[in-house]
């Protein structure tokens, strides 16, 4: 299907027209309900660049401990809090969402559409982001803030060793943001996979898409294992529920695995959004074209998968068998090829094109020669000798340092360069950038090359003194010092964005001559982003404005996009978004509300919290209940319905990102049952207390389930399917109620845990069922469709569980 | 630049076979890690250069990108696992077995004393130079490791489990030792030492860190 463009209009009616449906209103109103992509993304990254602020301040006091070996500068307890924040702060409230932050802004300009498509996700996603932020930095502000290190292994962050706060504010504000990230994962999948300009394949975009979607992917994999590992820790504090107490059938390795389930995948989601905006940057700096397209999509796809599988390098001193050393030895080596890849066909890009030492440049050239390095070092780390010495040494930081600052600041200070013309529709002012820049670089080898040798001389990492150890005074007092000097140097990146904002002469479209379709669009970019969508690669930025393209303007006075099939971008339906709203906002203060009855221990109130984020999730719904069906013609002659009738609506694609996320999670549940029965010394557990009537029940559970599940399948399902699942609910609570004490044993509380799991499950379909018996038959077939793919899952799920339960009764 | 590698917790200044084998290694993956850097430098350099010869696309991406990479990972891949692979399973058979038991935030140890029956001590590990050791080791709250830089690679002390070190000790002396993972405010004062005495001239007595140790103790190499 070829698709005819529309002929022009007058741009400027056309501008305002547009205008009038996307802009938000003006002031702290508008502030509190817009969901634009454009100012969402845009605030993502300007608090990021703020807690960014703050975690270098705190690195700074850090390295004036460290500047002598009797430093008395800061109390142990303080340094503890200090080095624990430092971490937190720069890997959960900056470096996460200042990616997200960034894909937000750019994704729907470089995919030729006009928002994300879950716009007032990416809004309550920022205030999430927000408030779990304000908790932790509240925290720290009274010396309560967390103290065990940024990786909480346990039993240090217990209830026994850890009995005040510290903890909880970690792990429940930390989930509290992550919260935001898995929001914003299923939103950057379904955007790519369903906005992108009609007619545009999957191998047609550009390389920053196909490194969010890889991204996207392995968030959605990979930060459930923390949300579960928090969730289970934040159980075992609160309601002495023994996850890894040893003495209980607990593990405090359980911790461990889960959290570095996370931590490695994490290390290239926060590595693949810097390296696509490298890939976006350097041919337009080098004034060529990207080599190698399809070796690098082959690569993300490689990282994607390498990275799951080599989490346990973090863990190599623990004790692990030999044959499982080697196995993750090699896993971590090999994940360095498609890096390799990656790094080999931006230097064949550079030797292709006639490269400029233009600002932007100079930071890429900063980030192939410390991320090369950080490289190198990673692979030493992964051969298992070495590792037993450095591991846990000024080595490691050095490496890690060079790894996120070289893989993730230099890059992201490259695109901050490249692509504030877009976001200010100014020019920078020259001059400070470049000795921002100069200060960066060499203050930063300065501090962390030397680093290396502190570590290897045998300095371990989070000790505020080393009175015994003259010989590493001269290399720390060398890395405070050039720290100082990357400080500065920040400091003046700072200045130079707010000279930029301030002083900036006005810029000229596409300054760098990139010929992407970011740049097709006006400086700086309206709210609307392009007046039509793109449908063919021959646009010029002056046709887009003139409404030459599918679906101009804003004819009928609402948020209008195009959803296209997910690989070969074939236009299916018209997708109408929602406009600014409170809901986000009050829906995230709901959530912070609740977290912070949790912390201070109202676990009573906080069950009440709770019923507030279930009302603002049932109005959530509530938008486009009165849309009717409805053909829009797209182009000239070309007309497709909209969303309401359509089953493959964009929420579907977002409830099967939610599954997939959630599918993880309940993946690594099993693995913690899993890794508790088999390794955990305190097994087996007690004789249990589950008879026939636990049985009963949970068979009861499970035939309600099916049966909902059948009802599901048909137009009149939802009232029965709901009261299906209610006398599930009814079941499973009735098993809660036959459940042994959770605190006896491990198992016992697994048990309780996954009753819980499952009630939720079951709870959440009875709501979606409710949902789609709300709509009109005509209008029903979408919110059946995520009421069924729920309705399924959680059978599964409950199936799993109830046969788990089983088996071990039958075992033991 | 020897010279500056020396220090009581140095890795590079083994004063074992299994320190030293870890050192060796750290030399050679040094010295390619710099070849590499060079190379890469060189690289990117000369792209800058006017009238380079254009070389194909596949060059990069599968002659550098994989082959290269490949290449140069499965060969160290291999040295890793061998040399892994003989640092653990070099001495199955050690004659010497000791316990570390860590706590906040001190370590204990247990180990055959003058008449060969069980000693327990305070933060000062006595084993007989030459000779592999087994170290057995615990914790009783949270995790810590057991680490002598210049005899070993470190080791997790993990509640409920029991980890087994082997290392040796070249010659008599005292190596210093301290818990390498973090525990809480004590941390950074949790040390130990390792004495190692001549097989043949067992101290008359065992005494803790702090105390002095008897004056039959064989000169130490690390002053």
């Amino acid at each position: 299907m070829t698709l005819i463009p529309h002929p022009p209009q007058r741009a400027l009616p056309l501008h305002r027209e547009m205008e009038r449906v996307w802009s938000r209103p003006p002031g702290l109103k508008g502030f509190l309900t817009s969901v634009n992509h454009s100012e969402i993304g845009l605030r993502f990254m300007a608090l990021a660049g703020i807690y960014f602020g703050i975690g270098g301040i705190l690195a700074m006091l850090i390295r004036t401990q460290l500047a002598t070996p009797q430093g008395a500068f800061l109390d142990t307890a303080l340094y503890n809090q200090i080095f624990t924040m430092h971490g937190s702060i720069m890997m959960f409230l900056f470096a996460i969402p200042m990616l997200e932050g960034l894909s937000m802004y750019l994704l729907p300009k470089m995919l030729g559409t006009r928002d994300m498509a879950f716009p007032r996700l990416s809004a309550f996603g920022w205030w999430c982001y927000l408030f779990g932020g304000l908790i932790l930095l509240v925290a720290l502000a009274a010396g309560m803030a967390p103290d065990g290190g940024w990786f909480m292994y346990t039993p240090l962050s217990s209830r026994t060793y850890t009995p005040g706060v510290n903890a909880d504010v970690w792990l429940l504000g930390v989930t509290f943001v992550e919260i935001s990230a898995i929001a914003a994962a299923v939103e950057i999948t379904v955007t790519i996979l369903r906005l992108r300009a009609p007619g545009m394949r999957l191998t047609q975009m550009p390389l920053f898409a196909w490194y969010m979607l890889g991204t996207s992917a392995m968030m959605l994999a990979g930060f459930p294992p923390l949300i579960l590992g928090s969730v289970l820790l934040e159980l075992e504090r609160a309601f002495d529920w023994p996850f890894f107490d040893v003495a209980r059938g607990g593990d405090s390795l359980l911790w461990q695995h889960l959290f570095w389930l996370f931590g490695h995948p994490e290390v290239y989601i926060i590595f693949l959004p810097a390296a696509g905006a490298i890939s976006t940057i350097l041919p337009v700096m080098c004034r060529t074209r990207i080599l190698g397209y399809e070796a690098i999509v082959a690569a993300i796809v490689g990282l994607v998968f390498l990275s799951f599988g080599l989490w346990v390098h973090h863990m190599f001193t623990v004790g692990i068998p030999q044959m499982a050393l080697a196995f993750f030895s090699a896993a971590s080596t090999l994940v360095a090829v498609p890096t390799a890849v990656q790094i080999f066909a931006w230097t064949g890009t550079m030797w292709k094109g006639t490269p400029r030492l233009s600002l932007p440049m100079l930071h890429l050239l900063a980030f192939f020669a410390t991320f090369v390095l950080g490289g190198l070092t990673g692979v030493m780390l992964a051969v298992v000798p070495f590792n037993w010495q450095a591991h846990d040494t000024a080595f490691v930081t050095a490496h890690l340092h060079y790894v996120l600052i070289g893989g993730f600041v230099f890059p992201m200070m490259a695109a901050a360069v490249y692509w504030l013309p877009l976001m200010s529709g100014r020019v920078r002012v020259r001059g400070v950038g470049e000795v921002a820049f100069a200060l960066i670089f060499i203050g930063f080898h300065g501090t962390f090359l030397i680093m290396h040798l502190t570590g290897l001389l045998g300095m371990p990492r989070r000790i505020p003194v080393y009175p015994d150890n003259p010989e590493w005074a001269l290399p720390n007092l060398i890395s405070t010092l050039f720290s100082f000097m990357m400080s500065i140097g920040f400091v003046l990146f700072a200045l130079d964005l707010l000279l930029h904002a301030l002083f900036g002469r006005r810029s000229t479209r596409d300054p760098w001559q990139a010929n992407t379709l970011e740049w097709k669009m006006a400086l700086p970019v309206p709210s609307y982003n392009i007046a039509a969508l793109p449908v063919s690669t021959d646009i010029t930025a002056v046709s887009l404005a003139r409404g030459e393209g599918a679906l101009p303007g804003a004819p009928r006075g609402r948020r209008e996009v195009l959803a296209v099939s997910s690989l070969d971008g074939k236009a299916q339906h018209v997708a109408v978004l929602p406009g600014n709203t409170l809901l986000p906002v009050v829906t995230a203060a709901m959530v912070g509300v609740f977290v912070l009855l949790m912390l201070f221990g109202a676990y009573i109130l906080a069950c009440t919290a709770m019923l507030g984020v279930l009302v603002c999730g049932w109005t959530w719904h509530r938008f486009g209940r009165d849309l009717r069906p409805a053909r829009i013609e797209i182009t000239p002659g070309q007309t497709l319905p909209d969303q309401t009738g359509v089953e493959g609506s964009l929420t579907r694609s977002g409830m099967i990102a939610l599954i997939i996320a959630d599918a993880s999670l309940f993946g690594s549940f099993l693995f913690a049952l899993g890794f508790l029965s088999v390794i955990a010394p305190g097994w087996p557990p007690p004789d249990s207390g589950l008879g026939l009537g636990a049985l009963l029940l949970g068979g009861v559970a499970l035939g309600a389930l099916a049966v909902a599940s059948g009802l599901a399948r048909w137009s009149r399902g939802p009232l029965p399917g709901a009261l299906a699942g209610v006398l599930a609910l009814v079941a499973v609570l009735g098993v809660a109620l036959l459940l042994d004490d959770p605190t006896r044993h491990a198992r016992d509380a697994l048990r309780a845990a996954a009753t819980g799991y499952a009630a939720l499950h079951i709870g959440i379909g009875v709501l979606l069922a409710l949902i789609a018996r709300t709509r009109a038959p005509a209008t029903a077939a979408a919110s059946r469709s995520i009421w069924r793919l729920w309705q399924d899952f959680t059978l599964i799920t409950v199936a799993i569980l109830t046969l788990l339960v089983v088996a071990q009764e039958v075992l033991s | 630049m020897l010279a500056g590698c020396d220090g009581a917790l140095s890795t590079l200044a083994p004063r074992g076979p299994e320190a030293e084998a870890i050192a060796t290694l750290w030399w050679i993956m040094l010295a390619g890690s710099m070849a590499i850097s060079l190379m890469m430098f060189a690289l990117l350099g000369l792209a800058f250069r006017k009238n380079r010869r254009p070389l194909s696309d596949r060059f990069w991406t599968h002659g550098m990108g994989l082959g290269f990479s490949f290449t140069i990972l499965s060969v160290l891949l291999a040295a890793a696992i061998i040399t892994g692979d003989r640092l653990i399973a070099r001495h199955q058979s050690a004659s010497v077995r000791v316990e570390a038991i860590a706590s906040q935030w001190q370590w204990r140890f247990v180990q055959p004393g003058p008449d060969g029956a069980p000693v327990e001590t305070q933060g000062r590990l006595y084993i007989p130079a030459g000779v592999p050791v087994e170290v057995f080791i615990r914790s009783e709250d949270v995790i810590h490791s057991f680490w002598v830089p210049t005899l070993a690679g470190k080791l997790d002390a993990i509640p409920g489990h029991e980890n087994r070190l082997r290392f040796e000790a070249s010659e008599p002396g005292v190596y210093q030792g301290r818990s390498a993972e973090f525990s809480g405010v004590g941390y950074a004062d949790m040390l130990f030492e390792v004495l190692a005495y001549p097989p043949d001239d067992v101290p008359a007595q065992f005494t803790n860190r702090g105390e002095s140790a008897p004056a039959a103790q064989a000169g130490e190499p690390d002053e």
